[in-house]
């Protein structure tokens, strides 16, 4: 790749190959900054019979030269470097999650430690964890030897005690991960890649395990030296490198595009959690973000500068929508719903979405039916993270006499809803939803965020091409995001604790561009007028047993920021309970719905 | 203009088809380029290395890991029955000295110094792989398997359970709007490809794997008969390892659905000839589909024309409608507007006018219609 001087940088195109769609972004240098100017998409084509991943990518440049009036893509099929006046772009970069993605299995000695910190490591990277196998997981040797000899992985990622310790564990996870000889999935020539990351002590014998039977061993620095640190840089960047070196070259067509990219092609999540993380660095906020796709939903968090994220691999829109509904339960997501359905079509409707995944809603109980599955699927996928995003286990805590009360322990969850500054959403059925007050509406159910948060969506899912821009152009990665990339969708307020239905649960004056005042009965929402731009001050004060973030009943003031929905006054309560009875439930959810102009007619629609 | 790429299903009633028969590790291939093989034939065979048992002797034997090797009766290569000494303490003075026998028969693989683990590993696993369709052998991969090519009619179903297996094609509906139930099913279909026409039933399912069917293909199936044949509720597409003693595959989708009209009158012009299906579904990365193939004589090959041209979306072409509220039925494409349409649910989106047999026209979004290849 050659080096590129980014002052001399006008015209950027960026592609994100995902596993169905690949989404085409051109950013052009107007006035003096970088702006998103155009954007088109086309099916992904990693699949016969096209089985070549840059017909997809020229499709949807080919849209977007086709919008901006510039020819992007020469008579042989390639996109044309350098710019010219009209036609062409100075670089060219990429992500990618085609073709399943980044598949990893990982084994550590403990499974809440150096498992978990090895999870955290290969997640980290954008890859998606197949499995965990640790000496501690309940299973019996020979039952863990046969599952990893079941699994197809691109990589393995082994760690296990601490530097210094003792070295007998991690060798004997590595003496049942190679005799199990595991298959990668893209056929035999492929050697397994093994990453050791765990005790520098046992380097040798490790080494001496995976010597025989087609190993391609690489040792980087241990990611948990010490229980008390984690230090998974190394070990991440060993995974992008191979990833690139090796996963991606076996990919079809990948090998071609390689060859037209400027920086390396990133998985696409690790793109994504790089520019989130830069994004609470910069604004000193604590932020969570949430991409759900048709297979997966990946949520990302940065919590006083710790960053998460994980992927729930069987929680999505199309492809897994059968499994959202069997592990929520129809019942769960029918009550987000306010009308009968049949159940017997519901299932065989699912099915067909499973089936053929790529199809949209055509008519609204469709469409609604399918944000109610959305609503459980981003549920259970924040679930688990809060699950995953905890204080490092195993680290020996002192306790003093003022701890005696205290109920914190390790290994607590560092997701702290309270604490929650801003929200952001991604991923076709959030950014596609008709209506921004939909969208408002399915994280507010589904992420029940507490005290004030502002919520909102990455336009067009830009957030993966402005992490690899980052790497070669952080100036344009920056103007673009602060631009052109998150739509504000507002801000919601809500109190935590439950409220009685119809008494007062807070009381709230607004000021600023807006003004105004009211009280927020239980049970009750409200959308006040707060449009796009306009900032103000609220002043929150709770009922007694209600909080908004500075304790129950203690009074709140924060700044708050409009958006294309407004200002979201929640006193349904945390946590969030619907009635059971079904007609009852149907009537409170239409209410919600109305209160927050979830579903109406006369709207400017989004494309899709 | 950007191509527009819909996916559609392959209904063809002649096509080259080349398939690949691969070992899963290196092995020995039986066959040679030119081989005439039937669909049973043996094409290529192998073991797996056997399954791996792992036996703690320091622990077991309450001694550091180093010391394990000189108590060991076996040693790495040899092999070793159940009950057998695996390994012997020294003992106090040549006395009360403690064996550890093996649970397992098999092979002595390795013995760690490290850990004092011993990995005791099974009998090789025989794997045979098979010909899977009637042709000829066209190319081979040394140690590895083999491409056979036939000329066949092929049918892409959307979705199917359970894996290869070949049989004579019986018609058991007499139109593609019947409803296969368990009546249609007789004690002749044992070993046969039962075809349906509609939705099948799960007591049709049931009765065809009672006779001895090989397989059963017809439009629809419910969701909830999928469920009580697998025994849970399938979360994600991806199938074909189902122990099931019969293969069912779907052409249409889930729910009252009958099947193509073009797919039926194919299958049914094939009535009684052999074909190889295989119910295996993998809606992901590499999309696998269900497939029924038909070889074809040669003067069958030469009646039935061209080979399929893949083709994209244009005026006058075949197509399916995918979702609701038009799902299943079938028209051709009668304009394709080039701006984005406003839908009932309110998003906007690019569309397609498609004209229905009966001569009604819907907007239809370009996502929600498949071709149908011909």
């Amino acid at each position: 790749m050659n080096q590129i001087d980014p002052d001399q940088i006008q015209v950027i195109l960026a592609t994100d190959c995902g596993s169905t769609t690949t989404k085409a972004i051109l950013i052009q240098y107007v006035d003096g900054e970088y702006r998103q100017t155009h954007r088109g998409e086309a099916p992904t084509t990693v699949e016969k019979p096209f089985a070549d991943v840059t017909m997809g990518v020229v499709n949807s440049v080919t849209e977007i030269g086709e919008l901006a009036g510039r020819r992007l893509v020469d008579d042989e099929g390639r996109i044309i470097t350098p710019a010219t006046d009209t036609e062409g772009c100075d670089i060219y970069i990429s992500t990618s999650s085609a073709g399943g993605g980044l598949q990893m299995m990982v084994a550590g000695v403990i499974a809440e430690m150096t498992a978990a910190s090895a999870k955290r490591a290969a997640l980290g990277a954008g890859s998606i964890v197949m499995d965990v196998i640790a000496a501690n997981d309940g299973r019996r040797p020979h039952d863990q030897i046969q599952r990893i000899r079941d699994l197809r992985p691109d990589m393995i990622l082994i760690s296990g005690g601490t530097d210094g310790g003792t070295t007998e564990k991690v060798v004997q996870i590595a003496e049942l991960v190679a005799p199990a000889k595991p298959q990668p999935r893209f056929g035999s020539d492929y050697s397994m890649p093994i990453i050791y990351a765990g005790n520098i002590e046992a380097r040798d014998s490790i080494s001496e395990v995976f010597s025989e039977g087609g190993f391609d061993l690489q040792i980087v620095d241990n990611l948990r030296p010490v229980l008390e640190r984690e230090n998974l840089g190394p070990a991440r960047d060993k995974i992008h490198d191979i990833f690139l070196e090796h996963v991606m070259a076996q990919a079809p067509g990948y090998d071609k595009l390689m060859g037209w990219t400027g920086a390396p092609i990133m998985p696409t999540p690790g793109a994504v959690g790089d520019i989130l993380q830069t994004v609470a660095k910069l604004q000193n906020i604590n932020v969570v973000g949430v991409d759900i796709g048709g297979a997966t939903t990946d949520v990302f968090s940065v919590f006083d500068e710790t960053f998460n994220r994980t992927v729930s691999a069987n929680l999505g829109m199309s492809y897994s929508i059968s499994n959202v509904c069997a592990e929520a339960t129809m019942a769960n997501v029918l009550r987000w719903v306010p009308f009968d359905m049949d159940e017997r079509e519901l299932r065989n409707h699912v099915k067909n979405k499973m089936i053929r995944p790529t199809t949209i809603p055509q008519s609204r109980e469709s469409l609604m039916f399918e944000q109610a599955v959305a609503r459980e699927a981003l549920r259970l996928a924040y679930k688990q993270h809060k699950e995953f995003a905890t204080t490092l286990k195993g680290v020996q805590q002192q306790r003093t006499v003022g701890d005696t009360f205290s109920q914190e322990t390790a290994g607590q969850t560092i997701v702290n809803n309270m604490k929650l500054d801003l929200l952001v959403a991604s991923g076709g059925v959030l950014s596609h939803a008709p209506r921004m007050h939909q969208t408002a509406m399915l994280l507010i159910d589904a992420f029940e965020p507490e005290g004030v948060t502002m919520l909102a969506k990455d336009s067009i899912f830009m957030m993966p091409h402005l992490g690899v821009l980052a790497s070669v152009h952080p100036k344009a990665a920056e103007q673009v995001f602060a631009r052109d990339c998150l739509i504000y969708l507002g801000t919601c307020v809500a109190a935590k604790g439950m409220p009685k239905a119809g008494k007062p649960c807070f009381s709230w004056e607004l000021s600023g561009d807006r003004s105004g005042s009211g009280t927020i009965h239980g049970g009750e929402m409200q959308l006040v007028e707060l449009a796009e731009g306009e900032t103000g001050t609220i002043s929150l004060a709770p009922a007694r047993g209600m909080d908004l973030g500075e304790g129950p009943g203690k009074k709140v003031e924060r700044e708050v920021r409009g958006g294309t929905v407004g200002l979201i006054l929640d006193g349904r309560g945390r946590s969030l309970e619907l009635p059971q009875e079904r007609v009852a439930c149907q009537a409170t959810v239409q209410g919600w719905l109305d209160s927050l102009e979830v579903y109406t007619e006369e709207v400017q629609p989004a494309a899709v | 203009m950007a191509k527009a790429y819909t996916p559609g299903l392959l209904v063809t009633r002649h096509k080259k088809h080349r398939c690949v028969r691969r070992l899963p590790i290196a092995g020995d291939v039986k066959v040679k380029v030119g081989d005439r093989v039937s669909a049973d034939d043996v094409v290529a065979e192998t073991s797996l290395p056997g399954n791996v048992n792992p036996i703690n002797l320091a622990n077991q034997m309450s001694m550091p890991p180093a010391d394990v090797m000189d108590c060991m009766i076996k040693h790495e290569g040899d092999p070793i029955a159940v009950n057998e000494p695996l390994a012997q303490t020294k003992g106090l003075f040549g006395m009360f000295k403690s064996t550890v026998n093996s649970r397992f028969e098999g092979t002595v693989e390795t013995i760690s110094p490290v850990t004092g683990q011993v990995i005791i590993r099974g009998a090789p696993l025989p794997v045979q792989v098979r010909a899977y369709i009637d042709g000829d052998v066209v190319s081979v991969r040394e140690d590895e398997g083999c491409e056979i090519e036939a000329e066949v009619a092929y049918v892409q179903g959307i979705f199917g359970v359970g894996g290869e297996t070949q049989g004579r094609i019986a018609m058991a509906c007499t139109s593609n709007e019947q409803e296969l139930v368990a009546d249609e099913i007789t004690p002749e279909m044992k070993g046969c490809i039962v075809v349906g026409g509609a939705r099948m039933t799960a007591e049709a399912i049931q009765k065809a794997r009672d006779v001895g069917a090989a397989a059963v293909v017809s439009g629809g199936l419910d969701d909830e008969d999928l469920k009580n044949l697998l025994g849970y509720d399938l979360g994600v597409a991806i199938t074909g390892r189902e122990e099931l003693g019969i293969t069912v595959i779907i052409t249409e989708g889930f729910g009252e659905i009958s099947m193509a009209e073009r797919t039926y009158d194919m299958l049914k012009g094939h009535e009684g000839g052999n074909a190889s299906v295989n119910g295996a579904t993998q809606i992901r990365a590499g999309v696998m589909r269900p497939e029924i193939i038909i070889p074809l004589s040669g003067s069958q090959a030469a009646q039935a024309g061209q080979e399929f041209e893949e083709g994209q979306l244009v005026i006058g072409r075949s197509l399916r409608v995918i979702r609701d509220p038009y799902f299943g039925m079938i028209g051709e494409v009668s304009a394709l507007p080039a701006e984005p349409h406003v839908l009932g649910s309110g998003s906007k989106a690019r569309v397609l006018e498609v004209k229905f047999p009966s001569g009604e026209t819907a907007i239809v979004p370009r996502a929600n219609v498949e071709l149908i290849e011909e």
